[in-house]
């Protein structure tokens, strides 16, 4: 035991290393590809779907933290993802728009006061919800500092009461599932109104825009967004194993499979999972911070609870309990799913019948689910596994 | 004046038969008032019409108010006409309607009264109508008034009571004539015992009839006559009147002047820029409220510019000024006593609103039990997480819909869209169960995601089937419409009868449960499948059939739920979440506690949309936020299972 201890992080944790390695050699191939750094061969488009992949890799790394270590399936990880997006969102949306207004009120005869640029940015930003004002929790969106804080700190609190409150009456297992469940749908809801006072269902749009750089092209923004992306999901990555394969990985995975006796063993249980549930969330937030810059636009309907059954399903496919196996599910499965719902996938032409893939992507997706819990519950990584292991 | 008309009238009927004076004699009497009618010379002239008591005198009038009466130019008599073409008309005779020969379109003028003279003639025509022989002009003519009462339907309605003679229409006449008499009744006595005889009433024409009684309109006080009828003194900043309202009334009243707000002081210092500069302020500097303020003092000291200044405020002005809600209803016996009724009917009102609340949530609880009745069996009696339970509701409402395109007979394809529902979701869960879930029961994360995977390619395979828009399902006619218990509280037939299935599925279960063997063997394996198959039963058996009767039942909520909601491939999603809830509120393992959870969940959600009802949105949110926290107190639901059988 004490031998192992001593051994550096990373020469107990091969896997890192590979990962981290593999990470930095496509960093550096999508560069040198990029019309921005490299020779061109890569759409701007395509390097933002990369970086949209990278961000995806993180919040399945938070997934696979909370679920495949430590047990819990929440599905109500992609609302902490969404809520990091609308916290950036409100800084960038808000300080574009003043941009957009003092340009536009440049040409009156007197300069505005505050109040007035104040009334038009809220005119600007909320007359498509019929109103002008701000709303109180556009407070600081002016300022950057507060926001970036707000990403981690807002989701953080609502998962630390969330979770106080549920771990605190035992409520476990599926029921647990269900109970986040309800939250996202609680979330998306409030935000679907009009007077959430963000925006409705219109959410916050021209998130691609960053205020201050409107010089700046957009092929250059992707690079930075991935390059960012990739550096959130290399320290994500470094952190979660870290995490796991110390002291408290073993608490978790003890919680895992067997709570009760963990508990027994004198261990405060619910502490666990509040640590493991609220720092999860924190990490989907700026997952979600990152991600949503590069969508361009956030709105309620990305919360809805089936975005988080996804999750776990990346999750399961990648295969759980494994770092690698949530980033190769995540990306796999993200990827595949935009490639046949762009319609860039060839149909399959059955005699009489065609067999178009934005159709039946989703028929297909949903029956391999079934497939991987059925005939491989450790997922892809679980062939890996099988592999080096006969090695 | 009418009445004397009406019994002119009657003494007519026999007068002119006898004298045998025709309606164009009547017509030619008055020719040069019928010809060129006015509102001030009508009046004779509809008399005589109505002394004559001629038969032909409503058909006449309805003519000519259509302008389809027409003069002969060379005699100046009056006819029907109908165009041959454009140039040439048929004549009619106005009694017998007989043919009298084809003229140029030059030979004849058409009569076209005007707006007031066709009023004028429509009063009249509400006449004949009232006491037509036909009774469903009579109703026609009844409606006509109901929708636009006038002060002059007044009298013709009260004499035409007497003579009534269908009862139903009789007491409609009554009551339209006690609603005219509150609106138009000059005497103040018979107004007064009009508006009492609606004491308690909770029809809607009585509160509409009554509400203009008291209708207000805020003055200021130094305005108002001294016989005005005064419904309240008002405080200025209250919740009636708002400061910038009552400082408005002021210098509506010539009491004040009117102060420039920010927007107009600003367009009057741009009015006054001279070479960049407003009153010696250079115009970058005004970047500031509190720097145009100062601009505006300083300029209102050598320009003539309405008066400001920044302690100048609204408030301090009409503080100590009078204002007043004053009735349009001069007479304070009448608006008195109108006050005193509607609080009654508005007291009942909102008693019966609370019933028809009632009602809704009742019928919202039924809805959510028979969506969640087929998941206390799967989720809730054998712990089986089934993402797929909304697509079963969803397969069942497209199975009544794809009955119906091939039995066009409603009533006829609802009883077999039924059974039907429930055959093709049992074998469906049957299969789901052989197939994918008993490979899973011990691991039940596990199956949440496969049944969810299910759940999205059936949701895929339906709307590449049917389409993304929304198939009807259509109710047979004996279900539309709704059972109106009074004004304030209906309820649809519809939701009647989803709560009466609800309560069906309630009693079937529960027998099947309690007392068959299946129910037995059901219970036996769900709390110990070892001991179960150690006395004999096959578990593997009950595990199916109690799934597929779970499914079962959710297909035929579907078509239950189709009928009154539109049938498209995201339905059952809409109540996933919400079945879950239900079942977990009620506590698992209890049809019971299904039933106690739908109702405190149906309820719930009719009370905060109560509170906010334009918002169902919000209502869902608070819900399910109350639900989170309901199971903070109660983590096992209402009806805990007790001891070994609530395992753990």
């Amino acid at each position: 035991m004490t031998e192992i201890a001593q051994r550096s992080f990373f020469l107990r944790n091969p896997s890192v290393l590979v990962f981290l390695a593999l990470l930095s050699v496509f960093t550096l191939a999508v560069t040198l590809a990029s019309e921005a750094t490299g020779f061109g061969w890569m759409s701007t488009s395509f390097v933002k779907t990369l970086g949209k992949t990278l961000c995806l890799c993180l919040i399945a790394i938070a997934m696979d933290l909370v679920w495949g270590y430590c047990g819990i399936l929440s599905l109500g990880h992609f609302a902490f993802f969404g809520l990091g997006g609308y916290m950036i969102g409100m800084w960038l949306m808000y300080e574009r728009t003043k941009d957009i207004v003092a340009q536009s009120l440049q040409n009156e005869v007197l300069p505005p006061t505050p109040d007035e640029l104040r009334d038009a940015i809220g005119t600007q930003i909320f007359g498509v919800v019929g109103g002008s004002d701000i709303p109180l929790v556009w407070t600081f969106a002016d300022s950057l500092f507060i926001q970036l804080v707000l990403v981690v700190l807002v989701p953080g609190l609502l998962a630390l009461v969330f979770g106080w409150l549920a771990f605190r009456s035992r409520v476990t297992g599926v029921y647990l599932s269900i109970l986040t469940q309800a939250m996202t749908l609680a979330l998306s809801l409030y935000l679907f109104q009009n007077d959430s006072g963000l925006r409705g269902n219109n959410g916050l749009s021209g998130l691609q825009n960053i205020p201050g750089l409107t010089g700046v092209s957009q092929d250059v923004i992707s690079i930075w967004f991935f390059w960012a992306s990739a550096l959130a999901l290399a320290l994500g990555y470094l952190l979660a194993a870290f995490m796991v394969s110390g002291k408290f990985g073993s608490v978790i995975r003890g919680i895992r499979d067997d709570e009760a006796r963990v508990r027994f063993l004198g261990y405060n249980v619910e502490a666990y999972k509040l640590v493991i549930f609220t720092g999860t969330a924190m990490i989907s937030a700026i997952a979600g911070a990152l991600y949503y810059p590069q969508a361009g636009i956030v709105n309620p309907a990305e919360i809805a609870p089936i975005a988080s059954i996804y999750l776990a399903v990346w999750v399961a496919i990648g295969g759980r309990g494994r770092l690698y196996g949530a980033v190769i599910g995540a990306a796999f499965v993200s990827l595949l799913s935009s490639w046949f719902t762009g319609g860039s996938a060839p149909d399959i032409p059955l005699g009489t019948f065609t067999i178009q893939w934005t159709d039946w992507w989703l028929v297909v997706l949903g029956l391999s689910f079934v497939a991987v819990t059925l005939f491989a519950p450790q997922g892809i990584s679980g062939v890996f596994d099988k592999l080096v292991r006969k090695s | 004046m009418i009445l004397r008309l009406f019994v002119a009238m009657a003494l007519m009927v026999c007068a002119s038969s006898v004298t045998g004076q025709t309606l164009q004699d009547v017509l030619q009497d008055h020719q040069g008032a019928v010809e060129k009618a006015s509102r001030k010379t009508i009046d004779p002239v509809i008399e005589d019409l109505i002394a004559s008591g001629l038969p032909s005198v409503p058909g006449f009038l309805e003519e000519w108010r259509e302008k389809n009466v027409w003069v002969r130019k060379s005699d100046g008599l009056f006819f029907y006409a109908d165009t041959v073409d454009k140039a040439t008309y048929t004549l009619r005779d106005l009694t017998t309607g007989a043919d009298v020969g084809t003229v140029e379109k030059s030979d004849i003028k058409q009569l076209r009264p005007n707006s007031g003279v066709r009023s004028v003639i429509a009063t009249a025509l509400v006449r004949f109508q009232l006491s037509d022989p036909d009774p469903f002009r009579r109703i026609d003519a009844l409606t006509s008034i109901e929708r636009d009462p006038e002060p002059e339907h007044l009298e013709p309605l009260r004499a035409s009571i007497a003579d009534e003679t269908a009862p139903a229409l009789r007491a409609r006449k009554e009551r339209l004539e006690r609603l005219l008499s509150v609106s138009f009744e000059q005497d103040e006595d018979r107004r007064i015992i009009a508006i009492r005889s609606f004491d308690g009433d909770l029809g809607v024409d009585a509160r509409a009839a009554l509400n203009p009684i008291l209708r207000t309109k805020l003055v200021y006080a130094e305005d108002v006559p001294d016989d005005a009828n005064i419904a309240a003194q008002v405080i200025p900043g209250s919740e009636d009147l708002s400061v910038e309202a009552a400082y408005a009334l002021m210098v509506g009243a010539g009491a004040a002047a009117a102060i420039p707000d920010a927007d107009a002081r600003k367009a009057i210092l741009i009015k006054n820029i001279q070479d960049g500069q407003v009153a010696g302020f250079d115009l970058v500097d005004l970047d500031t409220q509190d720097a145009r303020d100062q601009a505006y003092v300083a300029l209102a000291q050598t320009t003539d510019i309405p008066v400001w200044s920044p302690t100048l405020a609204k408030s301090d002005i009409v503080k100590e000024e009078p204002f007043a809600l004053v009735y349009g209803e001069p007479s304070e016996a009448v608006t008195d006593a109108a006050l005193k009724i509607l609080n009654g009917i508005e007291t009942r009102v909102a008693a019966n609103q609370f019933l028809d609340l009632g009602l809704d949530a009742i019928s919202l609880a039924s809805i959510y039990f028979l969506a969640a009745i087929g998941l206390a069996i799967t989720f809730g009696v054998m712990g089986v997480i089934n993402m797929a339970h909304g697509e079963f509701i969803m397969m069942g409402a497209y199975t009544g819909y794809v009955v119906q395109l091939f039995v066009p007979d409603y009533t006829l394809s609802l009883i077999l869209a039924v059974p039907l529902a429930f055959a093709v979701t049992f074998a469906a869960g049957v299969a789901m169960e052989r197939l994918v879930i008993r490979w899973l029961y011990n691991r039940p994360l596990e199956t949440l995601l496969a049944t969810f995977g299910i759940s999205i390619a059936l949701q895929q395979l339906a709307k590449n089937i049917f389409g993304t828009q929304a198939r009807p399902l259509t109710a047979p006619g004996w279900l539309d419409g709704a059972w109106m218990i009074n004004d304030v509280v209906s309820i649809s037939y519809i939701r009647i009868a989803i709560f009466g299935l609800s309560l069906l599925f309630l009693g079937i279960l529960l027998y099947i449960l309690k007392r068959t063997r299946l129910g037995l063997e059901v219970r036996a394996v769900t709390q110990n499948p070892k001991m179960a198959a150690a006395v004999g039963i096959n578990p593997d058996r009950i595990n199916m059939l109690t799934f597929g009767l779970g499914s079962g039942i959710a297909g035929i909520a579907g078509v239950a739920i189709g009928l009154y909601a539109k049938v498209t491939s995201e339905l059952g999603t809409d109540y996933i979440v919400q079945s879950f809830m239900t079942v977990v509120v009620g506590g698992v393992g209890n049809i019971w506690g299904t039933l106690l959870g739908a109702t405190m969940i149906g309820s719930l959600q009719k009370g905060i949309e109560w509170f906010n009802p334009s918002n169902t949105l919000a209502a869902q949110t608070y819900m399910i936020l109350f639900i989170i926290l309901f199971i903070q107190i109660r983590p096992r639901g209402i009806i805990a299972l007790k001891g070994r059988a609530a395992g753990d």
